[in-house]
């Protein structure tokens, strides 16, 4: 019903009005928000390979008590670079590149509502991301940890360009951030396709949509915490020195009031990601969406409460710690109504196990025990026996790679068909998640006793006889066998391009707006925009939901111009038609411009500066000059 | 549903909330006041936890801020006369309303930097003095993008691209202006008169 064939006409016209210009300019150029999202996937899982692949010499180092592969300084710069590119440059823009790439054909919509910033969040993205790889070239990565903590970051105590390296970078990636950010919540409140109500929203677009609001609430602290390290570092300012009425615990604040939330923006979506493909591995509609949706909100609001769970051991009075303490406690209840429903999905379904649904089944066990050794951590006695121990290093693992890869490999097996129309191997994908799962269990589990037996985090080597050596065997033989499931990962999704068989629309036979277009879909989406009825709009023959059906078929085309429906925020009743931009390379621009002012502050180079500032000056003009209709017309 | 007839009857781009623009406007108002309250948080948090007095060379004088002030929020008004302006369809009230505006905030940036020249202390003294020039030259730089806003959208203005019908650039200048304003008015509370009720 939803795939009928077009006439040839209208989809030769939408396609001449939405493709991409050819050749390098279309490259640097595109706003195609699956262009774009293709990007960011690729790009991201880039850097979860340069993540792994420090990850992996860290571990070669700590197989064995007084290895002497790297000296400190190294394995202090190779464990700051693992953790910052994958919880920066890997865990948030991963999910950025599903939700750019998704967003648009789950609500029914041809394009994101900010194209050309959506392309700015990308060019951002991958150019702060060579700024900081850069640090490895002139050998001064950061190196004190992905949190930084102060006064060690001082110039006093790090006088390289290493942490400089760091500060500039995260207010670089900031922007890019905050611009995705800004985008996600403007489409959501402007570009649905008429019908798509707040209460038919995918989980995942809840997801997407609960993280952008705590980015545009938390990113200011990073940037703020970054700034004044760089005024402290170049400009003499005091704030983290409390020799002059500074304090190093302001960076502590800052850090986490940032920190926490960005926990939940990079697994809220990944929790949509399984809240919405368990329903099509079951064959039924998710028990209890609208407390799940109402979880989502609140564990994103609440993320904002319990940022001193991570400074118990700072000696802060007993009051402040208690009432952290109690807060993260409080954040349990949300979480386990995702898990009970779930659960309960499963329970009440048939489920299918094809490879997306046992990665679901693998995140959920992981994120339960992610979520047992978190409320260990959030109780504040047990946390100061535990703070700075290798059981936060199992916990903050099980948490990141539990709630955060596991789902996204689940999210790249349920979408890739959907966007290179070709299927995965199914072999190969139940082995690479054996693969994953075991070495996961293998190398993290040994974590947590480690840490009870009292290793430290952060340590380049430890002494033999402490009884850590066989277990750190297996952590790092664990590590290499998960690495090894990557490697299939990546092979599968080679093999899917060359030898998959064609996807076909639906695959999956699942019931949301992506399916009922093609695979790879076309480049505007929806040749005739929906008109949505109900929350699955490709089920509604099946489990009547009683609100109607749904129209693919006669709906408006929007054929005069690249044209999309502006609807409002709350019943994405149309308000209008929102005519969207072309090609532009302002968004490129504008990104090299953030960079030259990047090194620029780095090298104390002011005429850098100045030629970046001058070149921001000119492209933001060029981006917002009135272009293609003459700016007079009284078309409303 | 209007959708059904012929959508090329809706309005093409429409205006304020119906616009992608006006919410883009309203999230980057949100995001930079987050970032104002994360700089204030600092300030407070130091101040909180300062040994000796604070500030440390006693209360800062509102013989200038004081001013200054009612400067930027007449700027307010200006702006929000040439924005009534334009939405009554009269070009030249808009035109004078932005340059008058303009005018505005440019005096008080040099009021701002002669009372920069005149501190004793500066940004490397001591923790307050960096909390002051960072929080008010933070404070300074949004105004200097709110007038480089104003002189674009004038160019628009004077060239009579802005009409009754379509004239977002100007809601959207103007939102932006009204907010450094009320930063403004909460970073002057916080570091001209909360000092004075200690």
């Amino acid at each position: 019903m939803a795939t009928t064939t077009l006439p040839a006409p209208l989809s030769e016209r939408l396609t001449r009005l939405w493709e991409t210009a050819p050749g390098l300019y279309g490259v640097l150029a595109t706003v195609d928000h699956k262009t774009i999202g293709k990007r960011y996937l690729g790009t991201s899982i880039v850097f979860l390979i340069l993540g792994g692949v420090e990850a992996a010499a860290l571990r070669l180092q700590l197989a064995r008590a007084n290895t002497s592969l790297m000296g400190p300084e190294t394995y202090s710069q190779i464990f700051s670079m693992h953790g910052i590119t994958m919880i920066f440059w890997y865990a948030a823009p991963v999910l950025s590149g599903f939700s750019n790439y998704m967003w648009p054909l789950m609500l029914g919509a041809r394009d994101m509502a900010c194209p050309r910033a959506n392309a700015l969040s990308y060019w951002t993205f991958l150019m702060s991301g060579l700024f900081l790889y850069t640090s490895a070239l002139v050998g001064a990565m950061p190196d004190r940890g992905w949190f930084a903590y102060a006064p060690m970051t001082e110039m006093g105590y790090s006088p390289g360009l290493n942490i400089d390296f760091y500060a500039i970078a995260l207010t670089f990636l900031s922007v890019s951030t905050t611009v995705g950010a800004i985008n996600f919540v403007v489409t959501l409140f402007k570009t649905r396709a008429p019908g798509m109500s707040l209460n038919r929203l995918p989980i995942f677009v809840w997801g997407t949509l609960t993280t952008s609001f705590s980015v545009i609430a938390a990113a200011p602290a990073l940037t703020a915490a970054c700034v004044l390290l760089y005024l402290d570092r170049r400009f003499g300012a005091h704030f983290y020195d409390s020799a002059s009425g500074g304090s190093a615990m302001l960076w502590q604040h800052l850090f986490w009031s940032f920190g926490h939330p960005w926990v939940y923006i990079v697994v809220l979506p990944a929790m949509g990601i399984i809240s919405d493909l368990i329903p099509t591995f079951c064959r039924r509609p998710l028990v209890g969406y609208t407390f799940v949706a109402l979880a989502t909100v609140s564990t994103g609001i609440l993320g904002f409460g319990v940022w001193v769970h991570h400074m118990f051991a700072t000696g802060l009075p007993a009051t402040a710690s208690s009432f952290f303490s109690a807060a993260s406690m409080v954040i349990t209840i949300p979480s386990a109504i995702a898990v009970f429903s779930w659960i309960a999905t499963i329970w009440h379904g048939r489920p299918l196990f094809k490879t997306p649904m046992l990665f679901a089944a693998g995140f959920i066990i992981l994120f339960v025990i992610g979520g047992v050794s978190g409320v260990a951590t959030a109780a504040n006695a047990y946390d100061l026996q535990l703070t700075d121990t290798y059981f936060v290093v199992a916990h903050l693992h099980y948490v990141l790679i539990g709630i955060n890869v596991f789902a996204v490999m689940a999210g790249f097996y349920y979408w890739l068909p959907k966007i290179t129309g070709k299927m995965m191997n199914e072999a190969m994908g139940k082995l690479n998640f054996w693969l994953m799962f075991v070495g996961f269990g293998v190398g993290f589990f040994p974590m947590h006793t480690l840490g009870l037996l009292g290793m430290p985090r952060r340590i380049y080597t430890y002494a033999d006889g402490l009884g850590w050596g066989w277990q750190n065997m297996w952590v790092t033989i664990g590590a290499f066998v998960f690495a090894l499931g990557v490697a299939v990962f990546i092979a599968n999704f080679f093999w899917s391009l060359r030898s998959g068989a064609d996807a076909g629309p639906n695959p999956w036979d699942a019931p949301t707006l992506e399916w009922a277009i093609p695979s790879p879909p076309p480049p505007y989406n929806f040749a005739r925009i929906p008109i949505v009825a109900s929350r699955h709009p490709l089920w509604e023959d099946r489990i009547n939901e009683g609100t109607g059906r749904s129209v693919f078929d006669t709906g408006p085309t929007l054929d005069r111009g690249r044209d999309t429906f502006g609807t409002g925020p709350l019943d994405a009743e149309v308000e209008g038609i929102l005519r969207m931009p072309e090609d532009t390379a302002w968004p490129f621009l504008v990104s090299l411009s953030i960079l030259a002012v990047s090194y620029g502050l780095l090298a104390s180079l002011v005429w850098l500066d100045v030629v970046g500032a001058l070149g921001l000056f000119v492209c933001i003009v060029g981006w917002v000059v009135p272009r293609h209709e003459p700016p007079a017309t009284r078309e409303a | 549903m209007a959708t059904a007839a012929n959508p090329y009857e809706l309005p093409i781009n429409p205006g304020r909330q119906a616009s992608p623009g006006w919410w883009v406007m309203v999230l980057v108002i949100a995001t930079e006041a987050m970032l104002f309250a994360y700089l204030l948080f600092s300030y407070y948090y130091l101040a909180s936890m300062s040994r000796g007095a604070f500030p440390p060379d006693g209360v800062p004088r509102l013989g200038l801020a004081a001013p200054n002030t009612v400067i930027l929020l007449a700027s307010s008004g200006t702006m929000s006369w040439a924005e009534r302006g334009i939405g009554a369809g009269d070009e030249r009230r808009l035109r004078l309303g932005m340059l008058l505006t303009l005018v505005l905030g440019i005096v008080f940036l040099s009021i701002q930097g002669i009372e920069y020249s005149r501190k004793p202390f500066t940004l490397a003294t001591n923790a307050y003095g960096s909390l002051f020039f960072t929080i008010t030259g933070f404070h300074g730089a949004h105004v200097l993008v709110g007038l480089v806003m104003n002189i674009v959208v004038q160019v628009w203005a004077w060239r009579g691209w802005l009409t009754r019908e379509r004239h977002l650039p100007v809601t959207c200048a103007a939102m932006y202006w009204h907010f450094v304003d009320a930063v403004w008015i909460v970073v002057f509370a916080s570091l001209y008169i909360t000092p004075r009720l200690s």
